[in-house]
């Protein structure tokens, strides 16, 4: 049976691969910098299962340190000119599109057809079969355009290194979470909340709990560190104990006006940074910009939709 | 108070445009020091989340294959085909893929993502798009629309998945309710979720048409005036 921890090591094989591939890039003056990084995060998935929590915090560190400290540049990958790629994009056509939409494809139908099929671990289905779609793309890949051996690799490396650092931010961002909940944040913004907000009636409840998920979403940078929070601080107590609200609604509710949060903030890096940074925006927070809008005028309009239901269910 | 500490130094750290993963450890530091966590016990529990959290990177797995297929060309097809659509203009472009988006989040559908779909299609396809609409864009016109193409992602799955009862978010609201005794099925959650998934609909859909509008009249203004010196 194909788990979780087979896709682990799929991938790691590959962060490995980057940090040869940097190792060997000359034209690179920071070379040996990537080649660290890399081979740093290909060890946490290769071996991170195995590993002791300490282990697994000190690899954390030094890819902290070796990203953190400027110890990294973009490399120079092998790939086609410009011109090479107008003439193949037209030889080739449509069917282009082929592998990149088998690989979601892959993922669909296992997950619909083969979830309990004892090919892949059900819990993981999605994941697992995701990772069977890589590679049944990369077998298409390889057979159809006869590429060099290590072209798929070396072009994997072009687009990681275009990325950097801020491919490690979502798990650094979900470890600090983790930190937080150790030393107890959770407990004291809850009991900041109740001490000093103004919560005597039940529209300013809502309100305060509601731009409440939003602001602590953006801190945290993730609604589900933020509901239990809010909800145990100002949600139960007040909008459902006090105030008779309904707390299916206002649950479902509360946790979209998080979602609003989540668009507006660099904590939630996998989100808004990493796609920054795999577009090549020189503006890391364009991808924010483009979506303030629409979080601010959807969490207000959230605000109301909450105010308006929650008290008549 | 002090173990928010650690929430000041995020704030501030991003607010003076330090190096994020600098910052994140200065916050992991100053939180256990606050709350008298050993450093052992700091760097085991980071640890810890750090290996538990490496799913969320399982998408750099696809970075070969959309490589190799960029190598081939794939961002030139993908323009070439947008632009010969009559009537595809970005912003309805991006309009399709942001209802599609929030269509398949939805009925729990896995399709799209930053690096399956938006770099190597909705990108390449919303520039060109706007190219034959309006001629060569300027620099800001492209990252502008290439932001957008990332923010139609993300607002198209976040407000459509909550509909989709087996989601996350909802088994963790259904978790929560039912440990303070408030029972819930999953079904009545979701249903919750559906005004807003409209209401995100409208107000992003709106906006994404409003593009056009932009794109035509950044052009105008740039037009070459006539001279009005002239007789």
């Amino acid at each position: 049976m194909i788990t979780l921890e087979h896709i682990y090591i799929l991938s790691g094989a590959f962060l490995a691969f980057y940090a040869v591939l940097s190792a060997r890039d000359r034209t690179n003056p920071k070379r040996f910098g990537n080649a660290a990084f890399w081979g740093l995060l290909a060890a946490s998935f290769l071996f991170g299962s195995h590993l002791s929590d300490f282990a697994n915090g000190l690899v954390a560190i030094a890819l902290i340190a070796a990203g953190g400290l400027g110890l990294m540049h973009k490399g120079a990958a092998a790939t086609t000119s410009e011109a090479a790629r107008r003439e193949s994009a037209q030889a080739h056509g449509n069917w282009l599109f082929a592998p990149v939409l088998i690989v979601p494809l892959v993922a669909l139908a296992g997950t619909l057809f083969l979830k309990n099929s004892g090919l892949a671990d059900p819990k993981q289905a999605t994941l697992v079969f995701l990772g069977l779609g890589t590679v049944i793309a990369l077998g298409i890949c390889y057979a159809w355009l006869r590429p060099p051996f290590l072209a798929p690799l070396e072009e994997g490396r072009r687009l990681i290194d275009t990325i950097g650092w801020t491919a490690v931010l979502p798990q650094m961002l979900a470890s600090l979470g983790a930190v937080f909940a150790l030393g107890g944040v959770g407990g004291a913004v809850g009991t900041l909340a109740t001490h000093y907000l103004p919560l005597g009636t039940p529209f300013a409840a809502v309100v305060f709990y509601s731009l409440g998920m939003a602001a602590l979403t953006a801190v945290m940078g993730n609604a589900f560190a933020a509901f239990p929070v809010m909800t145990a601080g100002i949600g139960l107590p007040l909008i459902v104990h006090r105030f008779g609200g309904d707390p299916v609604a206002m649950s479902a509710i509360g946790m979209l006006s998080g979602f609003c949060g989540t668009l507006t903030t660099p904590m939630a890096a996998n989100f808004n940074l990493v796609p920054a940074a795999l577009l090549e925006l020189p503006d890391r927070n364009a991808v924010i910009k483009a979506q303030l809008p629409t979080a601010l005028l959807l969490l207000a309009a959230n605000t109301g939709l909450m105010a308006a239901l929650v008290y008549r269910f | 108070m002090w173990p928010l500490l650690g929430i000041a130094v995020v704030v501030a750290g991003f607010a003076a445009r330090l190096n994020p993963l600098l910052v994140i450890a200065a916050a992991a530091a100053a939180t256990c020091w606050a709350a008298g966590l050993s450093p052992h016990a700091m760097i085991a529990g980071f640890g810890h989340a750090f290996a538990e959290s490496r799913l969320v990177s399982i998408a750099f797995l696809a970075l070969p294959v959309i490589g190799l297929l960029e190598r081939y060309g794939l961002q030139e097809r993908a323009r070439t085909l947008i632009a010969r659509l009559k009537g595809a203009t970005a912003g309805r472009l991006l309009l399709a893929y942001f209802l599609l988006r929030q269509l398949a989040a939805a009925t729990g559908v896995s399709f799209g993502g930053q690096v399956q779909m938006v770099r190597p299609l909705l990108a390449p396809m919303a520039e060109g798009a706007a190219e034959a609409q309006v001629g060569e864009l300027t620099p800001a016109q492209r990252f502008r629309l290439r932001a957008h193409a990332a923010a139609a992602e993300n607002i198209g799955v976040f407000f459509g998945e909550d509909i989709f009862i087996a989601i996350g978010s909802i088994l963790l609201i259904k978790a929560y309710l039912e440990s303070n005794h408030i029972l819930v099925e999953p079904f009545a959650l979701s249903v919750w979720a559906i005004p807003t998934a409209l209401l995100a609909a409208l107000i992003h859909g709106t906006r994404l048409l409003l593009i056009d509008r932009r794109l035509r009249r950044e052009k105008k203004s740039s037009a070459p005036k006539p001279d009005s010196r002239a007789p």
